[in-house]
Formats: C-alpha cells, sequence, structure tokens
C-alpha cells in the first residue's frame, strides 16, 4: 500500500493535530495579549475593567477614610496609571470609578455662545451610570462605584455569542442613565468603543460617533435572552432656538429631569466640569429643589458638605472651596470624623456674595449622611439650589441669551479653553 | 590532476564500519585540502565507464551534495561556493557529465542528469550556461536512444530545478517540441517515451505561453491523453501525473478537453491498475481544490471575486462522476483501517468524493442517498462499510439543513452499529462518521443541532463503551468524542456534559493505559479528546477538572523517574511526556480563565513548575516545546507571583532561544518571553541583559529560520512595553536592527505568496516592537532618546504605503505606529507627521475599509496625530 501524495489528505484523517492547535492556540493567545498591552498602554480605557466577580451589594459599607480620600482625589484620570489602574480589585474599583464620571456643574449663569458652541439635550430622570461591556458581559456601574447591574447586551463584547469583531476583551464604556420606568438605559455619552478611548476627542465628536455606532450593533433593540436591557440614544440638539424649545418643551419616551448642555469642542473630562451644564426648572423637572433625607423640601436649603480635619466644611469641587466650618466641641459632640459627609441648613438671611465668592454664614448642623453618598455638593450646585430658592435663571433668560447672540458679531472671543 | 578516488568511495560503502568511517573521513578530508581537484575526480569518476557502477554512483551523489542542500544558507552559501570556482574547473566537470549521457550504464546516466540539473540551477539564473539546452537538444534526433532517454531526464530535471523565468520562451519552445515530440505514440522506445513524459510533468511550468496558443495545446493535451493510453504502465502513470498537474495549473484552459479526459479517467478509473487509477482520481480531487478556491474567492466578503472564473465542471459531471466514485468505496483492503499509512483505491475514492460534496453541496445528497440505502444493510461488511463511508464523506459540504433530516434519521442506526456491527472496519467507520456529524452539524455555529440533551447521553453512552474496543475503533471514538465536545466550548453553564465529566475523564484515563494504547495512534487520541472536554468546562465542572490536575502530575512524575530505558522505550516516554504536557498546558489555561478556580488551581503552581523544570532534562524536541508551551501558560495565569520561578527556569528559557536547530523551539520560547514580559512587567527586568544579548544574536545568525525573526521583533515590543524608559540601553544595538529590517522589507519584491506572507509578517513583527517601545516610553522623561528614529520609522512606514503589498494585519499595526509615534512624541514629531504620506493618505484610505478594526484604528491614528500637529 503506497502512501497517498505529500499534499492529499486521506478524509479518514485529521485535519489538524491537537498538538498544531495547542501551538496555534498559544500563538493567538499571544498575539491578542500583546494587541491587549498595547491597546492598555495606548490609554485605551483599559483601566476601567476589573471586571472580577465583586457581590453587587449596596450602599455599600466602606471604612470611613477611604470615603474622604475618594472624595478628596478628585482629580482627572491622569494622575493614575492606567495600566496600574487595570489591577485594581474590589473598593479600590469602586473608587476609582467615581473618578471617570464626567460631572456637570449647575448652570448659574449662561455661557456665551450658546448657540454656537453648545449642545443641549433633555435629561432623562433616573441613575447616572458607567456602562461598560467586554469579555462577554456588561456591567453597569454608579457613580460611587457599586453594581447595578450586570447582564448580557448587544454591545460590542456585551454577551457570550460568536462576536467576530474584534477580540473579546476590548471593550466598550457608556456613559448613561438608567431610566427605571421603561428599563431603559439612556446613553448620553460615548467614552470607550471597541477598545478605543473617545475621552480626548470633542463631544461632537463624541455624539456622532455614538449616533453611528450604537446603531450598528442592535444594542437599541428590545430586550431578549442575550440583551437583557435596551440601549436608547438621547436626542441632542444643537442649541439654538429651535434645538432648546425642542428640548423644553418637546415629548420624549422618558421622564425629563432638566436640561444637558454640553460644549461641543470639550473632550471628556472626568470631574466636575463647566464644559458640561444641566439646568432645569418646575416645567422640565420634577425635582427642582433638593429633598432632604426624608425626601420632603426643607424650609431652609440644606447642602451637603465634607468636614476637613481643620474643621472647614467643603464642596466636592477640585480645589474644594470652604463655605464654613464647625467647631470643635460640636464636632466631638456629634461624633463627626474627618471625611464625613454632614448636611448643613443654611439660614437664608446669613447667605452673601462677597467678591463673587458665597458666604453661607453661620450653618445648622442636620446630621450625617448615609454612606451610600461619596461627594459633598459642588460650589455650582449650593449656587443653583441658592438661585432657585431666590432668583432663578428662566427659561426666557436662555432665550434672551441665544437671542442676542444671534445678533451680535460674531468675532467675540470664545470663553472656551479649546484643545483641539 | 584527478585523484585516485574509486577505492575510497567504495570503502566508504562497505559493510565494516571501521572501513567505512575511515574513507568518509579520507574524503572529507580531500574536500578541504582541494576542492576542485576534488570535484572534478568525483565528475571524472562518474564519467569513466571502466569504473565500477558503485563508485560511479557515489561520486555523483557526493558531487550532487556539493552543489545543493536544503537548509536555505547552506545552499546559498554552496552556489556561492561553485560560482567561485575557476573556469576551466567548472568547463571540465561539465563536459565530463555531459560525456556521461553515452554510458550504457543507465544508472550513470541518470545520476548525471540529476548533478546537471543541479550546476543549472546555479548558472543558468546569473546567465552562466547559456549554451546548456542548446547543447542538450543540438542533436537530439541523431543520437542513440539512451543519449536521448538522458537527455530528456535531464531537461526534465532542469526545469524542476530552475526558475521558468531564467529561460527564453525560445528555449522553452525548443525544450517542450523535444519534450513532447519524445512522448508521441511513434516514439518507439517507451524508455524515451517514459523519460519524456516524466519530463514534461516538469516543464509544465514553463509552457504559459504556449497553452495561450490553442494549437500547441491541443497538441500537447493530445499527446498526453494518448499517452495515457500507452500499453507501459509507468508511460500511463506519468501521463496521468501531467493531467494532475495540467488540471491545477492550466484548469482554466480545460473546458474543451473535458469530455474526452472524463472518459479516459472513468475507464482508468474502473479498470487500470492501482498506481494509475489512483491519478485519475487525483485528477478529479485537483479539480475539486481549484473550484472549491475560486467558489471560496467568489464567497469572500471583501473581494466577491477571483481571477479565474469557475466552470463548475464537478457539477456538470456530477451525475456520471458521483456512481464512479461510490464503486471505488467498494474495494476496500483487508486491515486497511490498522495501517496509518495506507492509501488506495477506497481511500482516494472516499476523499474525492468528500471534495465533490464541498464542491456542489447540496446536489450531492440525492445522487448518494440511494447507494448507502441499498448498501448499509448489507450481508457484506463492504457493503456495509462502504455506504457509511459515503455518508461521512458527504457531511461536509451540504447544508445543515439538508443533512440534518437525514443525519436525525440515521443517528440511531449508527449508534447500534458502532456498539454491535460485527466487523471492525464498519465499526471504525462508523465512529468515524460519528465524528464528522458532530464536527459539521452540531455546535454553536450551526443552528440547529442535531445533537439534544436527550440523545447526548445515549450518544456518550456508546463512545464510552467503544473506547473499550479494538484500537483503531477506539481511537475513532476518541475523535468524535472530541467534535462533540468541541461543540461545546461555548455553551456557557448550560452544557450537557456537566453531568458525565467524571465518567469521560476516568475513561479517557483507562484508555490511556491500555496496554495496546501505542497503537492506532489511540493513546494521543485520548489525550486530545482529554484536552477538548477540559477546554469545554466551565464554573460547574471546574472542580473536576481540578481533581485531574493531580493525577497527570503523577503520571508525569513517573515518566520523570523512569530510568534506564531502551530506545524504543525511550521513543514512547517521550511521546508521553509530551501528551501530559500538553494536557497540562489546556488545564492551565482553562482554569487560569475560570476566575472561581484560578485561586484553587494557583496551589499546584509549585509543584507543577517543579516537573515542567524536570521534564527540560529530556532531549526531545516535542517535549521541550510542549512544556514551554505549559510554562508560557503558567506565567500567564500566575502574574507577578511567577518571578520566584525565574531564577531556575531562566537557564531553560536561555537553551530555548539558542535552540536553532529545532527551530519551532525557538520560536515557542521566543513567544514565551512574551508572556513573561506581560507577566512579570518590570520584574522581567534583571532578566532582560541576557535575553536581549540573545535575540540580538539571534536576528544576525544567518543559521537561525527565518521564521522566527518576526516574533523575535514583536518580542522587542513586549519588552520594552513590560520596562519602559529601561529599556533605553538597548535602543542603541535593537534600533539599528530594526532600521535595517524595516529597509529591506519594505523594499522586498515578492515573487510569490509565500515570500510576500513572510515579508508581511515580518513587517508586522518591526511595527510592533516600534510600537511597544514607543508605548513604553511614553511619558517618561527619555521620550527624547526617541526622537531621532521618528524619521525613519515614518519613511519606514511611508515606503511600504508606497509599495501597495501590506495586509490587513500589517496595516492596522501601521495605523497604530503612526497614533504612537505622536502619542509618545508629541509636538516634536508633528511637522514629520505632517510631511509623511502614509499619515494623510493610508489614514483617510483606512477610514473608509471594509474591516472595522482597520478602520477604528485609522480613526485612533488621526486623532492622535491632529492633537500632535495642533499641539
Amino acid at each position: 500500500m503506497a502512501p497517498p501524495p505529500d499534499h492529499r489528505r486521506p478524509i479518514k484523517r485529521a485535519a489538524i493535530s491537537d498538538q498544531q492547535r495547542r501551538r496555534e492556540v498559544a500563538l493567538r493567545l499571544q498575539a491578542d495579549r500583546r494587541s491587549d498591552a498595547q491597546n492598555r498602554a495606548r490609554q485605551l480605557a483599559s483601566s476601567v475593567l476589573s471586571l472580577g466577580p465583586e457581590p453587587a451589594t449596596e450602599p455599600e459599607v466602606e471604612p470611613e477614610q477611604e470615603m474622604s480620600e475618594a472624595s478628596g482625589q478628585l482629580a482627572g484620570r491622569s494622575d493614575l496609571d492606567p495600566v496600574r489602574a487595570a489591577r485594581l480589585r474590589g473598593p479600590e474599583v469602586r473608587k476609582w470609578f467615581a473618578r471617570q464620571l464626567l460631572l456637570p456643574e449647575w448652570m448659574v449663569d449662561v455661557p456665551p455662545s450658546l448657540d454656537r458652541d453648545w449642545y443641549v439635550f433633555p435629561r432623562p430622570s433616573g441613575k447616572r451610570c458607567f456602562v461598560v461591556s467586554s469579555n462577554g458581559t456588561t456591567i453597569s456601574r454608579l457613580r460611587n462605584g457599586s453594581i447595578l447591574h450586570r447582564f448580557p447586551s448587544n454591545l460590542p463584547n456585551g454577551a457570550r455569542t460568536k462576536d467576530v469583531s474584534g477580540p473579546a476583551s476590548s471593550y466598550s464604556i457608556l456613559d448613561c442613565i438608567f431610566h427605571e420606568p421603561d428599563e431603559t438605559y439612556y446613553v448620553i455619552d460615548m467614552v470607550c468603543w471597541r477598545g478605543y478611548s473617545l475621552y480626548d476627542c470633542t463631544a461632537e465628536f463624541r455624539f456622532f460617533w455614538l449616533n453611528s455606532k450604537l446603531s450598528e450593533t442592535g444594542a437599541s433593540d428590545p430586550p431578549s435572552q442575550y440583551h437583557r436591557y435596551r440601549f436608547n440614544v438621547v436626542q441632542i440638539y444643537e442649541c439654538n432656538l429651535a434645538g432648546l424649545q425642542a428640548s423644553y418643551s418637546g415629548q420624549v419616551p422618558y421622564v425629563k429631569d432638566g436640561l444637558l448642555f454640553f460644549n461641543k469642542h470639550a473632550h471628556y473630562q472626568a470631574g466636575n466640569t463647566p464644559l458640561a451644564l444641566v439646568w432645569k426648572d418646575n416645567v422640565c423637572s420634577q425635582y427642582v429643589l433638593d429633598t432632604d433625607s426624608k425626601g420632603q423640601i426643607p424650609s431652609q436649603q440644606q447642602v451637603v458638605l465634607e468636614l476637613q480635619n481643620d474643621g472647614n466644611l467643603t464642596t466636592s469641587d477640585d480645589p474644594p472651596v470652604a463655605l464654613g466650618s464647625l467647631s470643635r466641641d460640636l464636632i466631638a459632640q456629634s461624633g463627626l470624623r474627618v471625611g464625613n459627609l454632614v448636611r448643613v441648613a443654611i439660614k437664608d438671611e446669613r447667605m452673601r456674595l462677597v467678591d463673587g465668592k458665597l458666604d453661607l454664614g453661620e450653618l445648622q448642623l442636620v446630621g450625617k449622611t448615609n454612606h451610600s453618598r461619596a461627594f459633598a455638593d459642588t460650589y455650582s450646585k449650593v449656587l443653583f439650589q441658592h438661585a432657585a430658592r431666590h432668583a432663578p435663571l428662566r427659561i426666557e433668560d436662555l432665550v434672551a441669551s441665544i437671542q442676542s447672540n444671534s445678533s451680535m458679531d460674531n468675532s467675540q472671543a470664545l470663553d472656551v479653553e479649546m484643545e483641539g | 590532476m584527478a585523484l585516485e578516488v574509486t577505492q575510497i568511495l567504495l570503502n566508504a560503502q562497505s559493510i565494516d564500519a571501521a572501513t567505512r568511517n575511515h574513507a568518509e573521513e579520507s574524503l572529507k578530508q580531500i574536500q578541504e585540502q582541494n576542492l576542485p581537484a576534488f570535484l572534478l575526480s568525483l565528475s571524472a569518476e562518474l564519467a569513466n565507464n571502466n569504473k565500477p557502477i558503485e563508485s560511479r554512483k557515489l561520486a555523483g551523489l557526493i558531487l550532487k551534495n556539493a552543489l545543493d542542500a536544503k537548509e536555505l544558507h547552506r545552499k546559498n552559501d554552496l552556489a556561492q561556493r561553485w560560482l567561485s570556482l575557476d573556469l576551466a574547473t567548472k568547463t571540465q566537470i561539465k563536459t565530463s557529465l555531459l560525456q556521461t549521457f553515452s554510458s550504457p550504464v543507465s544508472d550513470a546516466r541518470s545520476t548525471a542528469a540529476q548533478v546537471i540539473a543541479k550546476v543549472a540551477g546555479i548558472e543558468l539564473p546569473h546567465n552562466q550556461w547559456p549554451e546548456l539546452i542548446g547543447s542538450l537538444l543540438s542533436n537530439i534526433h541523431q543520437v542513440e536512444t539512451h543519449v536521448k532517454q538522458a537527455t530528456l531526464e535531464t531537461l526534465g530535471y532542469v526545469c524542476e530545478e530552475v526558475d521558468p523565468q531564467v529561460v527564453d520562451q525560445e528555449q522553452v519552445n525548443r525544450i517542450l517540441t523535444a519534450v513532447v515530440q519524445g512522448m508521441n505514440a511513434t516514439e518507439t522506445s517507451s524508455d524515451v517515451r517514459l523519460a519524456a513524459t516524466r519530463a514534461l510533468y516538469n516543464a509544465l511550468g514553463f509552457a504559459q505561453a504556449n497553452f495561450t496558443n490553442d494549437m500547441e495545446r491541443d497538441y500537447i493535451m493530445r499527446v498526453v491523453c494518448e499517452a495515457t493510453q500507452s500499453s507501459d504502465v509507468k508511460i500511463r502513470q506519468a501521463a496521468f501525473e501531467c493531467l494532475v498537474a495540467i488540471s491545477s495549473t492550466y484548469y482554466e484552459k480545460l473546458a474543451p478537453y473535458m469530455q474526452d479526459i472524463f472518459n479516459i479517467t472513468s475507464k482508468a478509473v474502473r479498470e487500470d491498475e492501482e498506481p494509475v487509477a489512483l491519478q485519475a482520481i487525483e485528477f478529479w480531487s485537483s479539480i475539486c481544490d481549484e473550484e472549491i478556491d475560486i467558489l471560496d474567492d467568489y464567497r469572500s466578503e471583501y473581494t466577491g471575486d477571483s481571477d479565474v472564473p469557475c466552470f463548475y465542471f464537478i457539477k456538470q459531471a456530477l451525475p456520471a462522476l458521483v456512481p464512479m466514485l461510490l464503486e471505488t468505496l467498494l474495494k476496500q483492503e483487508e486491515d486497511q483501517d490498522q495501517d496509518e499509512g495506507a492509501w488506495n483505491i477506497a481511500m482516494a475514492g472516499g476523499t474525492c468524493l468528500g471534495l465533490v460534496a464541498r464542491t456542489v453541496g447540496d446536489e450531492i445528497v440525492p445522487l448518494v442517498m440511494p447507494f448507502i440505502e441499498e448498501n448499509i444493510s448489507k450481508p457484506d461488511w463492504r457493503g456495509r462499510e462502504a455506504a457509511t463511508y459515503a455518508f461521512g464523506s458527504i457531511l461536509d459540504g451540504p447544508s445543515p439543513g439538508k443533512l440534518a433530516p437525514i443525519v436525525n434519521v440515521a443517528l440511531n442506526f449508527m449508534l447500534a452499529a458502532l456498539s454491535r456491527d460485527p466487523n471492525n472496519h464498519v465499526k471504525d467507520t462508523t465512529a468515524w462518521t460519528l465524528g464528522r456529524i458532530f464536527e459539521f452539524l452540531h455546535g454553536a455555529a450551526v443552528e440547529t443541532s442535531v445533537i439534544t440533551q436527550e440523545n447526548c447521553q445515549q450518544i456518550l453512552t456508546v463512545l464510552l463503551q467503544s473506547m473499550k474496543d479494538v484500537p483503531n475503533v477506539a481511537e475513532k471514538a476518541c475523535g468524535a468524542l472530541y467534535f462533540l465536545a468541541q461543540g461545546y466550548e461555548d455553551e456557557g453553564s448550560v452544557s450537557p456534559l456537566t453531568p458525565f465529566f467524571q465518567d469521560i475523564f476516568q475513561m479517557l484515563l483507562f484508555v490511556t493505559h491500555r496496554e495496546d494504547a501505542t497503537e492506532s495512534n489511540l493513546r494521543t487520541s485520548a489525550y486530545e479528546a482529554l484536552n477538548e472536554v477540559v477546554r469545554c468546562s466551565n464554573d460547574e465542572t471546574a472542580p473536576i477538572v481540578m481533581q485531574l490536575i493531580p493525577v497527570i502530575m503523577l503520571e508525569l512524575h513517573q515518566t520523570v523517574e523512569a530510568q534506564k530505558l531502551t530506545s524504543d522505550e525511550r521513543d514512547k516516554q517521550n511521546d508521553l511526556q509530551g501528551l501530559l504536557c500538553g494536557c497540562l498546558q489546556v488545564i492551565i489555561q482553562k482554569m487560569g480563565s475560570i476566575e472561581g478556580s484560578k485561586y484553587a488551581f494557583m496551589q499546584y503552581a509549585d509543584q507543577i513548575m517543579d516537573l515542567l523544570l524536570k521534564v527540560f532534562a529530556s532531549r526531545n524536541a516535542t517535549v521541550h516545546e510542549e512544556a514551554m508551551l505549559a510554562i508560557g501558560a503558567l506565567a500567564y495565569t500566575a502574574g507577578p507571583n511567577f518571578a520566584k520561578y525565574m531564577p531556575q527556569f531562566y537557564q531553560y528559557l536561555e537553551m530555548g532561544l539558542q535552540n536553532f536547530e529545532e527551530y519551532q523551539i525557538c520560536a515557542i520560547t521566543v513567544g514565551v518571553v512574551g508572556d513573561l514580559c506581560r507577566a512579570l512587567e518590570d520584574k522581567i527586568l534583571p532578566y532582560c541583559d541576557g535575553i536581549m544579548t540573545q535575540l540580538l544574536k539571534n536576528l544576525s545568525s544567518n543559521q537561525l529560520h527565518r521564521s522566527v525573526k518576526p516574533p523575535i521583533f514583536s518580542c522587542f515590543g513586549d519588552i520594552a512595553l513590560a520596562i519602559g524608559e529601561n529599556f533605553e540601553k538597548y535602543l542603541l544595538y535593537a534600533m539599528p536592527m530594526l532600521q535595517s529590517a524595516a529597509e529591506l522589507s519594505a523594499h522586498a519584491v515578492s515573487q510569490d505568496d509565500e515570500m510576500l506572507e513572510y515579508t508581511n509578517q515580518l513587517r508586522n513583527g518591526i511595527l510592533e516592537a516600534y510600537s511597544g517601545i514607543l508605548q513604553g516610553f511614553k511619558s517618561s522623561p527619555k521620550t527624547q532618546a526617541l526622537v531621532p528614529y521618528a524619521a525613519h520609522v515614518l519613511q519606514f512606514i511611508d515606503t511600504m504605503y508606497g509599495g501597495r503589498e501590506m495586509d490587513d494585519a500589517v496595516m492596522k499595526s501601521a495605523l497604530g505606529v503612526l497614533g504612537d509615534l505622536a502619542d509618545t512624541l508629541g509636538s516634536h514629531v508633528g511637522p514629520l507627521i505632517s510631511q509623511s504620506s502614509s499619515s494623510k493618505d493610508l489614514i483617510e484610505e483606512c477610514m473608509v475599509y471594509d474591516d472595522p478594526l482597520i478602520r477604528e484604528s485609522a480613526e485612533w491614528a488621526k486623532l492622535a496625530i491632529n492633537r500632535a500637529v495642533s499641539g
């Protein structure tokens, strides 16, 4: 019996040996891991990926000290080596996450060139979260870093289905609001897509990307076995009169909670930024005035501030702004520790603006806040809440600003730092 | 100045070892002392009709080996050596060789023909010996028959040896004319006719122009077809070999001849002797190969077209072709299943039937079903085996929708046959067919699997039972289990195999211990099935896999401890060690990837590492490779903790990197360095001097197989990424290497697909190195050190872009490097990048590419560059 010709494999003989397969698998894994490592170094937001199993219990009770660290380091992501961040586990992951979201400031006055440089859209009411899809799972995390849902989705690598469009470990990160009534994630921004970072892209580009990419994936399909929640894109408008009008009074499929304004040229900046602004009134939001811990609107404005070791009470801005202080006796009496978030009431008649700076005068301690709360209020929020009670910025003011802008000379300098 | 070498050459073939060794030593000495004289003596010996044929043949063989070698670098050295000999010596040697043609001794003529071809292979590309072909053909019509035969034989060897481009068309015409005339039925000597037919086989590659000329092509085809009808079986076989070669080289020219060829081949398949019949079947297999490739191109996502159109020969021949092939299936030989290298008409026919099924898909099913139904229950085992074989052969090709209903009916029958058929051939083929069913009609990619929760248990019971059958049947049962498991690899936690894991492992381990496990490849198949079942384990079954670890370790331990083995036992021991290391590798990979089992697994890490280090004591290449792969997997799973094994492991790592002869080991070891970089990160720093030194040495060596070089470049990137700015001290050595390799690969002209593929691998490796280095230095104060290299990197990409031969992987890596340059060096390279053509055009081009990964790489690079340019 002569052997078959060299190139002709008898059909009953296996096409490749398992050894060959092991060799090929090893080479493929090496290549994948190399490209992972390179992508990670490219700051492709790999940092966010410590998706190890972790109980989704919340509110998370953490040592007090860590809280203070978390809120004390509100600097951007650049202070943390992303390669190292990728190895974070447990509470560190949550702290790290907490620092990644872009946090809009409250609109206390109208920025110049609103119609030219800004987008506007009606903000869905719900839980703000980061949604990360990778390695066959999708995980949403709240602002405090704790897990909201872990589920399969049609996002890239968001479910254990055959996805041939790239390595399973490449991930996508969306900035979303989870809207309870229709169990839908409303996507308000895109931070990473298939391993590519959009942090350093302008809002203009990110929104364009978001609109073109999300629809390719079937993420907006109705829920199914491998796609637990629907993802919808929020309609974004140019902030001209028509856009503002549509956002303010147009019908949307979700409960509105104010309007969000994004500067078109701004990158995705973690932490508080004046290049994204939130504004609301009673027409477009059910919750204009803050409620207290019992859900009632208190007669006096209350703010949440962080206790520093010098007794000062500060906002969560970077750098923190001190709005008042507590005496050592009071601190000792109430069993407060450094880093605690405390709720204080403002006596209206005492609050003043001095040289453009807010002075709250004497503060009345209401109590500690609950643990799930990660941050103190921001300075702009305190101002906005104060204005809302006394001299609110009205929709008419916004309209007027746009109208005056459009009649003004276009050569007016932009009050915005451009990074190209 | 010819030396007397006859006695030495005879002694070199003595049965007495001492005499032999002494003679070989003498030959070596003469060669080293005076190469020209040595070669002259050999050619004179070969040409001398008064010398014994034994010394003449060996003289020719040594001469041939002095001109050519398998390894590329040695081959080049020998060619260079020949070219540098003085002209007089070369001329005299060539004259002696041509003289040998007139020798009455056919072995001497044949040897001379081969040596001439080797000389021609060296000289013709350098425009030397231009008169060779002319002088061979000058008096072809006048010479004696045996000279004519030697001349034609030489022409065949020359065509085999040299590239068609170095012979001009006029000479090609003369060669073909002589060869085809020699093949003609009017040629009375069958030796001449056979030599001419074999020569045509090699000359076909030269006949491109002649095949586009209708008249010349008709003539060649007629002569070939006539030769298939020769009374000499060797001529018929050689003529069919020509038809096979024509079918792949000139597929698109075949249409006018297909009807005749069908008649000729089907007659040969049915009536001719086996070697001829096999070639006739091979013709159709070869046509299938062509059409499968073309149809693949048609379906390809990106091109959707093929250079050559499909003529659908198979589809047209189908109604007659399939019955012809089915007949062959009944011509089985007894015991063919025990002989792994066996090849006969039935096997070739089934193989061809399988290719036909892949070519035409659904259409084959109704043509084969009647044969199956008629034979599947025949009392004669041949009928049952042939029916099963036919069924198994057509499972790849037709749509699952077409096959599933038939398979659903057949499955129970197959399971019963595997358990109860009295004939081992039938059981062997039945188990194989079950494996094919699982391979093609089951798994995540198949919409409706024929395997259900319900029948899965029954299937497993039968398969496990068959593993106790004779070795060849048990081996096929293991293979079937392999594919059954493979279908559940992506299943997550709902695999129906879950309840049977324990039983499966138990049976497979039992099989590996069977006394006859080395027969029919049984042990290997059992371990392969075991690996596949491990691969499809999940959270739930991980604890059972974990129990396997001490068992496999114990086995490996026993092989490491075994002593005083005979060489046969040693071979078996090596095989087993390789299999066990492979199994450990798969377990490590799997347990490392299941979050819940990783911690428990790591408790075994010390012991496993200890054993693997002992395995390196073996001198067997496969074992080393398997152990190295297992260590790579362990490093990845252990992460920075692997650092504690480095002091002991390092020597073996270095050994692996130095293993040029078994370059597979070297390549795997280079890959493991990458694994280590990612696992240890900066903890690999203490070992980097040694590793880098060895890698740089490897790159400068022309003895290392070229396929290892691209991964070495990639490995530079891995190291740089792990140790960051500490790579600075290697820049001085690594960068020039990268630059000169980049230079070469950017300008490489790729003559064939293989070369093009290699060039692209090399480019990709170089680009990965650049990326790793750039990224490693990112935000380091030493970034400046890279600025001087930026221009060259950009130039490299520009040149490649200009050359238009980048494949997708290279394109993606190039985009990555462009982005990394901008990202790491920022405004330092902004102006340079703006000037680079590739940064604009390549990126723009890739932005609209079909492949989303390339598109997005381009978009990313664009962003990074925009920032660098504007910043």
